[in-house]
């Protein structure tokens, strides 16, 4: 037997929070969460014939519905299939990450009880399975972009930027509701109502120019803060302006007769979505810290 | 010397019980924290778990056992005091951990075994064992939902003993299966003790102490209440099960005036040694010296079940108006015509009283043992009437 020098001391006092620690320790258990998220996809899909065919059959029907659809109800985007998948899927991403996620410590009692590991990879393994299905799901949207409109190489550099902020905001509000929900059980009903809103808080179905012509052509600011700015603090819209601009972009350049995206140059955007990188990452740092100093006490408030 | 793998310094954990718990905002607002009953599960535990040795830890039920264990494993936090533990550790707290129904067993083979520190690689390779020691090669490729509750036990279990800690702990897993499969677990704890792992063990088969642990410990409603020798240990715990509040174990006590001075369990046969076949005859035969004359002496005999502690047969020769008067040595003998309990292992209790006063001349508690085999037979009596016969000697 190998002999080792792993000392672990418990006592009453949380272990301090170091954030390389804590990456190391969820890396070295990088097994379990691989593990669950496999296990996830298999029960997703288990005794059905086509499997995750369902998760690309989504987005498909989505883009053949929307491409009739679109002549009524997305009135003004042209292209509208596009515009509206490149957001959804990232929202998809986002709320449904949240939404399971905030009761992953509590569906997972029983595991909690009796195995120690990382409490961080429950919350983890649910973000892991939407990333599944986002990353098939906008497979499907890349090919359909491709085949039918060709790509535009700058505005696709705002993609990686667009979805490392969003996993980042995604990972850090998951951690931090899922660690809340276990005092709280109030969070679960609070996340969905707040959900509605947030959607409708972000650009997905209607079109970015509409907003910023809105807060541009009104009066003044709002408590201060510009109005265009106010709805910019919203860092999904960021996140999804930023999808917007990598995918949709390319498909309806700027120009046109009416604008859909927010007028404004690449950088500027660009400079936003770094912004909001780093404020996301700062938050995950916080949140990663409150769920690793309260997940010590799991186990005895399940 | 090295390090000991465990060290628990005055460990204490303290739970709240709350009348009903809040568990939302509006409740946590309206409730004030009085109403949180607290209950200590651990007090002031410390004790030491040598590096490579076999550690047993009993105590009835509720008695802080799984806590203590959960503390060490790092699941749960403690209050007070503190744990330190050196080397891998894995924590067999529950079978199967993680087991999903609609997963096939390989699948749940690597899920669990990922639980329990196993990396794939690993997995792979002491998967054809896992799959062997499980005996259900040919339902690998099924869903669990469609296995036996036994199926899932051997699965689960057949992981657990693949793990490759320095450190392993067991809470009450090895209790599980038919005898075969048992003995097949005590063999592999076996296997682990020979490669030098460190086993914490935490059961309610106080045999299974005895034979196996190197050091013990009881717990008595979160107190360390007995640290030492597995045997004394055990002792002490029995001793406790049958509700004497007496701290310390005392297998003999009493004032003397009259002494046990020899104990036979004679077997059918005429043996005083080796098993007792369900159902066949046992005598107790009692050789009691007078030391100073006492009048009203009466003597009795208990038999204890070993594995719950519960008496399940007793007799005194006051009952069975048998009056011994003043002798110097006397032999009494219980015949028990039929011993119809089920196989295991008995102790026996033999007590001198006065039976007037009820004072204790002379107590062997649990100090003789025997063991009921089966064989097949068709049980018909439950009334067991014992006899007893008194000669001068």
């Amino acid at each position: 037997m190998t002999a080792t020098s792993t000392t672990v001391e418990r006592t009453s006092e949380s272990p301090h929070f170091r954030a390389r620690e804590r990456f190391r320790d969820v890396y070295a258990h990088r097994e379990i969460l691989a593990n669950l998220i496999r296990k996830e996809l298999k029960v997703k899909y288990a005794a059905s014939v086509l499997g995750a065919v369902w998760s690309i059959l989504n987005p498909l029907v989505y883009l053949a519905v929307f491409t009739f659809v679109a002549k009524v109800l997305g009135a003004g985007i042209p292209d509208f299939p596009v515009y509206l998948l490149s957001g959804l899927l990232a929202w998809n991403l986002f709320s449904s990450s949240l939404t399971t996620g905030t009761s992953s410590v509590l569906d997972n009692a029983n595991l909690v009880k009796k195995v120690a590991f990382p409490r961080e990879i429950l919350p983890l393994s649910v973000v892991g399975v939407a990333l599944v299905d986002f990353v098939l799901q906008s497979v499907v949207l890349f090919i359909f972009i491709l085949a039918t409109y060709g790509f535009r190489w700058p505005e696709l550099a705002l993609w990686p930027l667009a979805f490392v902020t969003l996993v980042a905001l995604t990972v850090a509000l998951s951690l931090w509701l899922a660690a809340v929900n276990v005092r709280y059980r109030d969070v679960g009903h609070l996340l969905n109502i707040g959900l509605v809103v947030w959607f409708w808080a972000t650009p997905i179905v209607y079109a970015e120019y509409q907003v910023q012509s809105l807060a541009q052509g009104g009066t003044g600011a709002f408590l201060g803060i510009d109005r265009f700015l106010l709805y910019l603090l919203n860092p999904l819209t960021d996140v999804v302006a930023g999808f917007h601009r990598a995918l949709y972009g390319v498909v309806t350049p700027e120009g046109t007769t009416t604008p859909v995206l927010f007028d404004q140059s690449l950088a500027w955007l660009a400079g936003i979505l770094a912004i909001t990188l780093v404020v996301s990452l700062v938050a995950l740092r916080f949140t990663w810290a409150y769920f690793f100093a309260r997940s010590g006490d799991f186990a005895e408030e399940l | 010397m090295t390090a000991p793998a465990i060290e628990v310094r005055d460990l204490s954990k303290r739970f709240r019980v709350f009348r009903e718990k809040p568990t939302s905002v509006k409740q946590r607002v309206l409730t004030s924290r009085a109403r949180a009953d607290e209950f200590w599960a651990l007090r002031d535990v410390a004790f030491d778990v040598a590096a490579g040795s076999t550690f047993g830890l009993i105590g009835h039920n509720g008695s802080g056992k799984t806590t203590l264990l959960k503390c060490i494993a790092g699941i749960l936090r403690p209050t007070s005091g503190r744990v330190l533990q050196r080397g891998r550790l894995a924590a067999l707290l529950e079978l199967g951990a993680g087991f999903h129904p609609e997963l096939t067993g390989r699948e749940n083979v690597y899920l669990n075994a990922s639980f329990l520190g196993l990396s794939r690689k690993e997995t792979d390779t002491a998967y054809d064992a896992i799959v062997d020691f499980a005996e259900i090669e040919d339902f690998m490729d099924n869903q669990v939902k469609f296995y036996s509750s036994g199926m899932l036990v051997r699965l689960g279990f057949a992981v657990a003993v693949h793990v490759d800690p320095e450190v392993l702990l067991v809470d009450e897993v090895l209790a599980v299966g038919d005898e075969a499969f048992q003995a097949k677990c005590i063999g592999r704890v076996r296997d682990f003790q020979r490669e030098g792992r460190t086993i914490v063990l935490v059961t309610h088969a106080l045999d299974t102490v005895r034979e196996i642990c190197d050091r013990a410990a009881m717990l008595h409603h979160g107190d360390l209440h007995a640290l030492g020798h597995p045997d004394d240990v055990v002792r002490e715990m029995r001793y406790v099960l049958l509700g004497v509040t007496d701290p310390g174990f005392v297998p003999e006590h009493g004032t003397r005036e009259a002494e046990i001075a020899e104990v036979q369990l004679i077997r059918a046969d005429g043996r005083g040694e080796g098993p007792v076949n369900l159902g066949e005859p046992l005598t107790i035969a009692i050789d009691v010296r007078m030391n100073e004359p006492v009048d009203d002496l009466d003597v009795d005999f208990a038999v204890l079940d070993g594995a719950t502690n519960h008496p399940v047969l007793e007799a005194r020769t006051s009952r069975a108006g048998t009056d011994l008067g003043r002798f110097e040595k006397k032999r009494v003998r219980f015949k028990i015509p039929v011993f119809p309990y089920a196989a295991g292992k008995y102790w026996v209790t033999i007590g001198l009283s006065d039976h007037r006063t009820g004072h204790l001349y002379h107590v062997q508690t649990q100090r003789y043992m025997f063991e009921v085999h089966e064989y097949p037979q068709v049980q018909e009596r439950v009334e067991v009437p014992v006899e007893v016969e008194v000669e001068d000697l």
